[in-house]
Parts: structure tokens; sequence; C-alpha cells
């Protein structure tokens, strides 16, 4: 039964791609990059695109995180009309693999190379069943402190190499009336703290145990209640109008120098260089502390859909400037975020770019580079979002640690 | 009805005039066929599936409904639910009949006190959710403008409060509605005959009394309306709340509505989002349906 819906979803597919012009030279690109910096260097790839003789069908999602994109996404899929390429991340595209939806880019991967120049961690995310079906754009970086220097420097602080450290930081920041801990209460944010709390409390080792196999003695070990101890000891170091802060107003406040530090994404650092705030100079970043060689990365990635032949040419065109060396470094410099691929040299990069791309190769070579939990390069929707509810949960409410583990054991195990 | 009854028309014209009716309706009621009761039909077959990112047909009988009832979130949107909507309806009915009676007193510019009243309901839930979030603030809104006057211990900050942060919603919702119960009653008390009101004066009843056992129960029918409306827009609110706290903090705001979105396009459970769409529908129709059928019932009787 599954099949032949699975069946009448791809003819409806393959209908609506056939109706096309053949000599429709043109590719549509449904993404949620329209704020200013993601947008110029998406414009980068639209160019590319157009000097290669395709045009560029712009189909925006507004929406930080793509919820609204992916809602759309799903209707034009159900609909039978999928675009030819789509802004994805982590496991959503294996999902939408496993439906059998999505293109085979082999050929182009192939003749280019990239097994040898893509991380492993991330062609875990492109590849299905051994074929390309996406090409990623970037890697981010989710286990960063971004802290701004004139605070640290007035009060004479380090980046801690502890979390006792960074507790006894925090203490000495209140006192000269400043914020320790720049934090919007949202799940997701919230969620992005847990992915730097769980690989501080056990490790790469427990992370990948706990996080990503969902190994149950690991998830409801001593270890995790660790975490969740951190949590609590961050909870006390944000302000009290935290909840339902976007994560860039979070980011403005350590800018402003209003609140020394802020747990987030190196998509972050955008907003300082946005506001002309240069790193080393004007703010810090480092690794929170004890996850130092440790690389919890999100990843950004065009997946192609299965729309027919007379497409397929322009997909794998665009999945092959996607690749582009030039492509890679002028969009990540705007972005924030390092390239896809290994090979690209770091010289354009600030200091913050540079430490990332150094430190990638290090967890590659130490097997410490880890799909962020928090934006879904760990485990499937369904079970992160079981997970963030607790997440959540207890950095509101103040839940004992060992209650918060317990709790996060039920919810996997109901959500799988 | 009675057209039709009469015999001198020639049967063409006598067909026509029976059926135009049904024939300017049918579109109406194909379109409400599909759009309306097909998806119902279509949600509720999927709330028996296993589905996950993409609707399959493998039936799994009421595994999704039990998952929906173990889920902590859904327990604490269906506590949310029960909190907001008896406050809503009962702080709405309650504000909404004073300023109808208020407005009733032959006031000047009542014309333009009415619109003051009635705009609120006018503005999109959005709107609503934005303007009050920042005003709840504490560092922004009603906290910090009162401890800026002087009244430096003055603390509001239930919208960052786990436990009281639904009060917000009830706060936000009430604003918005209330005016416009307060036009369903003005509306009302227009209606009763002003000859009952003088007869009672003229026997001696006072002005309380005139109201809590004459006006009040002739408003009855406007009661039972004004709770139905209030009722399914309690169920369904999803847009203020999702302007005003998102949710949070952490989901202490949930709502059904927003347990449905979040199950069904973020976390690929559509399974589970059908099952929780069908159990906000069967509240709406435990509603709406003895409703509908006292006001079918009372349509048969002869009016007053």
């Amino acid at each position: 039964m599954r099949k032949t819906v699975i069946a009448a979803v791809l003819a409806a597919a393959f209908g609506a791609g056939g109706s096309a012009l053949a000599a429709d030279k043109s590719v549509e690109v449904v993404h949620w990059w329209t704020s200013g910096g993601e947008a110029a260097a998406l414009k980068v790839l639209k160019d590319d695109m157009e000097k290669k003789g395709y045009a560029w069908k712009d189909s925006p999602v507004a929406g930080g995180g793509g919820d609204q994109a992916r809602t759309v996404l799903r209707a034009r899929v159900a609909a039978g009309n999928p675009p030819d390429a789509m802004q994805m991340l982590g496991f959503i595209i294996q999902d939408y693999a496993e439906e059998g939806l999505l293109g085979d880019l082999t050929p182009v991967a192939s003749k280019e190379g990239w097994d040898k120049v893509v991380p492993q961690p991330i062609q875990r995310f492109s590849k299905y069943n051994g074929r390309w079906v996406a090409a990623p754009v970037n890697i981010h970086r989710t286990n960063w402190i971004w802290a701004n220097k004139k605070i640290f420097d007035q009060l004479k602080l380090a980046p801690p190499k502890t979390f006792a450290e960074l507790v006894a930081m925090s203490d000495k920041i209140r006192k000269a009336g400043y914020i320790p801990l720049a934090h919007g209460g949202q799940p997701w944010q919230e969620a992005t703290i847990f992915d730097s709390a769980v690989l501080s409390a056990g490790g790469p080792a427990f992370y990948r145990k706990a996080m990503i196999e969902l190994d149950e003695s690991a998830l409801g070990s001593k270890t995790m209640e660790q975490a969740f101890g951190q949590m609590q000891k961050l909870r006390g170091m944000v302000d009290p109008n935290f909840p339902n802060r976007d994560w860039n107003l979070a980011t403005a406040m350590v800018i402003n120098g209003k609140a020394a530090m802020q747990i987030m994404g190196d998509w972050a650092k955008g907003e300082f260089l946005k506001a002309g705030k240069k790193p080393g100079v004007d703010f810090l970043c480092f690794q929170y502390p004890a996850t130092e060689g440790s690389f919890t990365f999100n990843t950004d990635q065009f997946a192609m859909f299965k729309v027919g032949k007379e497409q397929e040419q322009g997909q794998l065109a665009l999945a092959s400037a996607i690749m582009d060396k030039s492509f890679q470094e002028a969009f990540n410099l705007a972005k924030g975020s390092i390239p896809a691929r290994i090979d690209v040299s770091d010289a354009k990069f600030d200091a913050c770019g540079k430490k990332s791309m150094a430190d990638l190769k290090v967890a590659m070579k130490n097997n410490s580079m880890l799909g962020s939990f928090a934006h879904g390069h760990a485990v499937r929707e369904s079970v992160k979002g079981a997970m963030i509810d607790v997440v959540t949960k207890a950095f509101n409410s103040g839940i004992p640690p060992a209650e918060a583990t317990r709790q996060l054991v039920a919810a996997v195990k109901a959500a799988k | 009805m009675a057209a039709g009854r009469t015999p001198s028309m020639p049967g063409a014209r006598r067909w026509l005039q029976r059926n135009l009716p049904k024939i300017v309706l049918s579109p109406t009621v194909a379109a409400s066929l599909v759009f309306v009761y097909g998806f119902i039909a279509w949600t509720t077959l999927l709330s028996f599936t296993r589905s996950k990112t993409i609707p399959n047909f493998d039936l799994v009988g009421f595994l999704q409904y039990v998952r929906v009832w173990e889920h902590p979130r859904w327990q604490v949107a269906i506590h949310n639910l029960f909190a907001f909507g008896t406050l809503y309806i009962g702080l709405c009915l309650a504000i909404g009949l004073l300023l109808a009676i208020l407005l009733d007193q032959r006031i000047r510019l009542e014309g333009a006190l009415r619109a003051v009243y009635l705009y609120p309901m006018a503005l999109s839930f959005i709107v609503t959710g934005t303007a009050w979030k920042w005003m709840l603030n504490p560092g922004l809104g009603l906290e910090k403008l009162v401890q800026g006057w002087g009244w430096t211990g003055f603390t509001f900050d239930w919208i960052v409060n786990e436990d009281m942060a639904i009060y917000t919603v009830v706060i936000a919702g009430v604003w918005q509605a209330s005016g416009f119960v307060m036009a369903m009653f003005l509306a009302g008390l227009r209606g009763i005959d002003d000859e009952i009101l003088k007869a009672a004066s003229m026997d001696g009843a006072s002005a309380p009394r005139i109201y809590l056992r004459i006006v009040l129960p002739m408003l009855r029918p406007i009661f039972v309306s004004a709770v139905v409306i209030l009722a399914h827009l309690a169920i369904k609110s999803y847009e203020l709340v999702v302007a005003l706290t998102g949710g949070g903090p952490g989901y202490a705001t949930e709502l059904p509505s927003t347990f449905m979105y979040v199950h069904t396009f973020t976390r690929n459970e559509l399974g589970m989002g059908a099952a929780s769409a069908v159990m906000m529908l069967l509240t709406v129709a435990a509603i709406m349906v003895p409703y509908l059928y006292s006001e079918m019932r009372s349509a048969h009787r002869p009016a007053h």
C-alpha cells in the first residue's frame, strides 16, 4: 500500500516535470536565505548559473531555521510538484531520500571527486545508499562561545578551560554589572547549549553514544546528569527577560556590551561583522569549556529532487556550481561558516574561520567531528523534537538533573 | 418550503422554481463537501496510520492517540486549554456585558465609544500578540514603566514566568474579544422592548433587580451564541500564542493547536498531528453539536 502511494506521488512528480518545456533551461531553488549577507552570498551562485546559461528561478521562503520552507516543500511534494533544488538540513535529506524522491548526483560527484574533499560525517547526510543526493554548501560549528573583548579585558578574564572556571568567571562578570550569558529562550537555542554541555560533560565518545546512537545506558547515565547540571548553572547566568528572545537579539547584547558571552553557532559571527566588529579586536571566539578539539557541526545542503530528464542537466550544473571552490569560499566568507570541502584555502578567512578550519581537520583525524543534536544532525526530527522538549523544560523549570535525565530516557523511548 | 404549491404554473417553470436554489447552492455544497468534510475524513484516516514525513497507510489503530495522550506536551496543552478557555470565555462575557450595559444608558458619543471598544477585533491576532509581547516584557513594557515612575518594587513578569505565562495569553485574548462580545450584548439589549422595562419599574422593581430578573434572562440566546463563538475561538487559537510567547517559556504556553502544528510540520509526525487535530475537532463538535441541535429545535417552535 505504502509503495503504491509513493509510486503515485512519483508519477505525479514526473508528470509535472514532463509537462514543462524540454527547452526550458531553468532551475528552481527553494531556500530561506533572505537576510543581507546570506542573500548576497547566494547571488554569487545565481550569477554563476546564469553565466552558464541557466535561468535561476528564485523561490525564497523567509523564516530562519527553515520551518516555513519545509512546510511549503511538504505541500509541494504532496501535490506532485517538487522544486528542482531545495535547501535542506541533516536528516531531512535522508527522510526524503528514503521516500525515493531525490535525484542522483553521483555522475558529477565522481567526475569532480567529491568523495575525497567532503568530510566523511557530512557525506553521511549528502549520500543515500551510496549515491550522492545533495550538495553541501557549508559547515557550521555549534560549540562556540562569542565574547565581548572589552568586558573580558576590563575584568582581566581569559577563555575558561573548565566548566568550573566558567562559573567562577560569571560571578565576577555579574558583580561588575554585566549579564554573564546572553541567551534567547527558544527551545532550539537551549538545545544548542545542550550540544556543548553534553560534549563538555562526557567528551566526544560519550556524545556519540548518547546523542547519535541513543544508547539507553549513556542517556540515563551520571554523565548526562552532569550535562543537565551544567544547563542549570547556565540558567543562572542569564538575565530575567530571556524567554522568547531571538538569537540575534541575544548576540546584539554581547555586541553592545550589555552581556559578556553567548553560546551559539558561528552564524552569530555574521551579526558581529555586520555591526562592524572585528574578531580578536572587538570580540573573541573560543570553544565551550572542555570541548576544545571536538567539532559539533551542522551543514546546509541543496538536495535535488527527481523531476524529470529535462531538468537533470540543470540540476547537475547547479550541483557542480555549488561545489565550486571559489563559490564555497565566497559564500562562507559572507555566512560565517566554513567551506564544506577541505581543500579550500583559509587565507581569506578571519581568525575564527581559520580556527574552525584547522579544528575541523583535527576533529576529522580524532573522530570527534560530531553532528549537532540541536540542528538535526544527530538524530531524526521526531526523536530530536522529543528530546528538545525535555531539554527546554529542564532549562526553564529547573527540575533536578536526575529527574531530567530520567525524562530524557523516557522521551527517547516514546519517540523512537 | 411553501414554493411550488401553486398548481397553475407551467411544468418547466415550476421545476426551475423548485430547483433553482439547489442549483445555485450546489457548487458551495460540493466545495465544502470536499474541502471541509473530505479533508476531515482524510485527516481522520491519517490519524489511524503510521504516517511520518509523508502520508502512508499502515493502519495502526489507536496507537497515535495513545502516543498523543502519553506526551507530556499534550498534557500541558490540555491543561492550558482548560485554564485559558474558562478564563477567556468568563472574562469576555463579564466585561462585554458590563460594557454593553454601561453603553446602553443613552450616553453621549456612544457611537465613538462603541467603535473604540470594537476596534481590537479588527486587528489580527499576530498584531495583538506582538503588541502585548512588548507591553508585558519586563525589561521593555509595563514593569519598566512603573519602575521608572519610582515604584521600584513593582514586578509584573508573568510572560517570562512558566506558571503564569498562560494568563498573559488570557489578557491579550480578552482585550481583543470583549469588545465584540459587548457589541453582541448591546444588540440584544436594544432588542428588549422598553414597555416591559417601564412596566417593571412602575411595579417598583429596582434597576439591579430589573437587570437580574428580566434583562439577563431575555439575553439568554445571546449568551449561548457568545459562548459558542468564544469557545471555538479558544480551541483554535494559535496565532496569539505564537506571536505572544512562541509557546514558551519552554513549552509552558502550548495549546492543542500549536502541538498539532509542531508535530505535523516540523517533527515529521504526521500521524500524531492528525490524531491531535481529530481530538480538537471532537472538542469543538462537543460544543457545536448540542448548540446546533437546540437551534434547530427552537426554529421549529413558534417565535416567542
